[in-house]
């Protein structure tokens, strides 16, 4: 029993570790990466490459005064980064990196990352609402809609894939996939002739889900300042963005797992955990590369691709799925 | 999806957007009556950043107010100093060389180009899109290294004298200026497979933010706002000054009244100047730059003259009231954006917020030129 | 040519060139202004300005029509001038210290290729200087009469807004007139 529950402690401490090791070094990469897309060198100047900048960066946020605006609510207002930031980490517990690196594989491993996956939409309206700043609460009404519109076609392409496969568990989901890039749900099968549709559907829902560049809305600065953190400075800034960095290789995590076949190699051979890996930062990089890419979308485009696209295709997809599943 | 919306009194709140807001691009305000998203009414409230120099133009002579122009629009000073040089000669009757008029068209228009590429950096800057205003930046770079070498500064340029100029161009100027050409007009095409073909952006603004000719009129917008709402007016074109007459170009005009055709407009400008720049260095005569003939002090006849030329945002009006002294009695100075944004108020009336900050953006606000 | 339709309408208003300084002298209501034109010597002329139209050369001082006229005959000049396509350019005062009045300067010009500067004059007393405001006519006048009030004073009859726009909102001094201290 004990032994249980140090294995749980080390693992979220591990979690805890490689969440904020990504955020850390993932807000470099973006930094570097802009740097690179836009023809300016980005952060160089601290250590190698800049690889000191995060330590640095993190250093100043954490000596910083945190300061709660007069009139907000103080309660939600400090609730709000650490519920942004926990989660996330969370859902890190049940992600099998490969086989055999994974804290605790649960038959429900997918119910539970979209549970947690839904608390982030609640942490940027505590954050929005408590800090009682006219931008702040547009922002967080505008990410609270755009989360719940995007978890629907996002949650009912799982369910075409947990149909196809029968299983909530992760590793399982991979398992199904092993054997090279031609078992990958990516690709088309019989029982599924739209996997690359819904590949994609889920791609911009993830895009969407984790406040990402077109669909940043809620932190759109050219219109609301910085949206739901604008009061916020300090390591309450600092959680937002680590807890944004986190749900942004949980989404990368969830695409490899569900479409790109997890851990395993495309060809079938020495399936690790650094296939993984790589997959999941080529995710990511792809991420970055559509941010400094593309202008952002207007609140009813983002509401109108959600529910008179996405949502269609992917009903149309699950039905389509359900039907052949029984023929074949 | 903008259209204007029927809401109950007691049901808005008031958003400041501003004086400090990344969309204002400058120290402006705007009072909005807000309803969720929608703007139910705007004021804008100006004078941040006022600094009278009309006054100073009565307080100082003619020479001593050239440096002033240049601090009115820090993005495309060149055109303004223009005019004010060409209101003075045209008041005190100040000859002007060939060859100083064919620099000035040159140096205008490469002007126009830089301010227009900043304009395109950061009018997708307020949609969104970061990456653009690098690579527009680079390109204004090059522009602002070359006017440097002959004019001696970067954006507040004091270049332009009455009857001339300060300085004259040399070889290396005009080696630069036609390396220029095919590379902007390389740029221009990289900005339209980036930009302008792009999907969101396209969405942004086909048909958001209408200003209508009639708005135009009653409003008094000029320039690519005006350009944009179908009117085929441009000052260079209309009441043509110093040696336009003599290029052969065209005025862009866009039908469609919406932001993405006040885009379009500025897009196809910059290839109108680079057309200009060209025939400019190719016709470019020898000869002095100064005049033989210049009067030591300028005193203009007494009398009421005026002045318009076409900066980058629309027609820059100059009126110089002289009693004959070497000061200006009265120093009159029509900023295009103070008429263009002055629409703003009623064109985003009804819009979501995020519209109407693209709409703001599309008029090319330039904050210290409003407030003068 | 537009600008002699325009100016065609705007002598019918005043009939002759000449003659109509006295028909307004004699009109009671605008009977004041037009003496007080009269009475003081214009600092930028020899002889004093007189209502009316003159035609300008565009080449020497950049607009074609200058009409100047008392404060009541403002709006229907206005009128004919909106009803012929032209757009406001600006708004403007001018102090005539020495003649005790404030002049206000209405900018006019045309989109097509018919080229056409129209400049408006009125002038009114400085001790109470009051003109009636076009912004019902050209919205866009709104900004450029508050901008006018700020640094002239002059009282725009009827103008639904006239707060400080330029200056300070508590801003009681009008920099431009020639007697400010700062």
């Amino acid at each position: 029993m004990s032994l249980t529950i140090l294995n749980v402690v080390i693992a979220v401490v591990i979690a805890i570790a490689f969440a904020a090791l990504n955020a850390a070094y993932l807000v470099w990469a973006e930094r570097r990466g802009a740097g690179r897309i836009q023809r300016r060198p980005g952060p160089n100047v601290n250590g190698p490459l800049g690889l000191l900048q995060p330590p640095a960066d993190g250093l100043k946020l954490m000596t910083k005064q945190l300061v709660i605006p007069g009139g907000a609510d103080k309660a939600l207002f400090v609730v709000a980064p650490v519920l942004a930031m926990v989660p996330a980490i969370m859902s890190f517990v049940t992600i099998p990196f490969s086989e055999n690196v994974v804290a605790r594989s649960m038959n429900i491993g997918v119910l539970m990352i979209f549970a947690f996956a839904s608390l982030g939409g609640m942490a940027i309206l505590f954050a929005g609402w408590g800090s009682r700043n006219k931008y702040g609460v547009m922002a967080a009404v505008r990410a609270v809609s755009q989360n719940i519109s995007y978890e629907i076609p996002m949650l009912i392409t799982v369910i075409t894939i947990v149909m196809m496969t029968g299983t909530m568990n992760l590793k399982e989901l991979v398992a199904g996939q092993s054997g090279g890039i031609w078992n990958w749900n990516l690709l088309p099968s019989l029982s599924s002739p739209l996997m690359p549709v819904a590949f994609l559907i889920f791609f911009v829902c993830t895009l969407a889900e984790t406040n990402r560049a077109p669909f940043d809305l809620g932190e759109a600065e050219s219109e609301l300042v910085a949206g739901f953190h604008t009061e916020y400075g300090s390591m309450g800034f600092g959680l937002f963005f680590m807890g944004e960095y986190a749900n942004i290789v949980i989404g990368a995590s969830l695409i490899t797992i569900l479409f790109l076949g997890g851990w395993g190699c495309p060809l079938g051979l020495f399936p690790s955990v650094w296939w993984f890996l790589l997959k999941i930062y080529l995710l990511i990089f792809s991420f970055i590369w559509i941010r400094w890419t593309f202008p952002r979308t207007t609140i009813y485009g983002l509401l109108n691709l959600s529910w008179k696209i996405l949502i269609p295709i992917s009903l149309f997809n699950l039905l389509l799925t359900a039907g052949l599943l029984k023929v074949f | 999806m903008s259209g204007p919306i029927h809401i109950q009194p007691g049901e808005t709140f008031t958003l400041n957007v501003g004086p400090q807001h990344p969309a204002t691009h400058g120290v402006l305000r705007v009072k909005m009556e807000m309803d969720g998203e929608y703007i139910v009414k705007a004021e804008t409230v100006l004078g941040y950043i006022h600094r009278m120099h009309e006054l100073m133009g009565e307080n100082r002579t003619y020479p001593q107010v050239l440096p002033n122009l240049s601090r009115l629009d820090y993005l495309g000073a060149l055109g303004y100093t223009h005019g004010h040089v060409l209101a003075v000669e045209r008041a005190a009757g100040i000859e002007v060389p060939e060859r100083a008029e064919y620099i000035r068209a040159i140096t205008v228009e490469l002007n126009r180009v830089a301010s227009h590429l900043f304009w395109f950096g950061a009018f997708v800057m307020d949609l969104g899109g970061f990456t653009p205003l690098m690579y527009a930046i680079e390109d204004r770079e090059y522009i602002l290294d070359m006017l440097e070498a002959v004019t001696g500064s970067r954006l507040t340029y004091c270049y332009y004298r009455f009857g001339g100029l300060y300085n004259d161009i040399d070889d290396e100027f005009v080696d630069r200026a036609r390396a220029f050409i095919p590379r902007m007009r390389k740029s221009l095409k990289k900005y339209d497979a980036l930009v302008t073909g792009n999907i969101i952006f396209r969405k942004r603004l086909d048909g958001i933010g209408p200003i209508s000719a009639e708005m135009c009129r009653k409003y008094g917008a000029t320039g690519p706002v005006a350009r944009g709402a179908g009117i085929d007016f441009d000052v260079r074109k209309n009441e043509p000054y110093s040696v336009y007459p003599e290029f052969d170009f065209d005025v862009p005009v866009y039908d469609e009244c919406d932001s993405l055709a006040r885009y379009n407009v500025r897009m196809d400008e910059m290839e109108q100047s680079l057309r200009i720049i060209e025939q400019g260095l190719d016709k470019l005569p020898d000869g002095p730059i100064m005049p033989k003939k210049k009067p030591k002090l300028i005193k203009p006849p007494a009398g009421d003259y005026y002045q318009a030329v076409e900066t980058a945002r629309g027609s820059f009006g100059i009126r110089i009231v002289s009693d004959g002294t070497k000061n200006a009695y009265r120093f009159k100075l029509r900023s295009p954006t103070y008429s263009n944004m002055s629409l703003f108020d009623e064109a985003c009336e009804g819009m979501m917020i995020m519209d109407a900050l693209a709409l703001m953006g599309s008029l090319d606000l330039v904050i210290p030129e409003i407030d003068r | 040519m537009i600008k002699d339709t325009v100016l065609q309408l705007i002598r019918e208003l005043f009939p002759d060139p000449d003659p109509v300084v006295e028909e307004i002298v004699a009109e009671p209501a605008e009977g004041d202004e037009a003496e007080d034109a009269k009475k003081k010597p214009a600092k930028k002329k020899e002889k004093p300005r007189e209502n009316g139209v003159i035609e300008r050369d565009h080449a020497q001082y950049g607009y074609d029509i200058d009409v100047q006229l008392a404060p009541g005959e403002l709006l229907a000049t206005v009128v004919i001038l909106d009803k012929a396509g032209f757009f406001l350019e600006s708004v403007t005062g001018v102090d005539w210290i020495k003649e005790d009045q404030l002049e206000v300067v209405y900018d006019f010009s045309r989109y097509d290729f018919d080229t056409c500067r129209a400049v408006i004059r009125t002038r009114t007393p400085r001790a109470e200087p009051k003109v009636p405001t076009i912004s019902k006519i050209f919205p866009g006048a709104g900004w450029h009469e508050r901008e006018t009030h700020d640094f002239f004073g002059i009282k725009f009859d009827g103008h639904p807004h006239l707060v400080p726009l330029l200056l300070p909102e508590d801003a009681d001094f009008h920099p431009l007139l020639k007697d400010f201290k700062p």
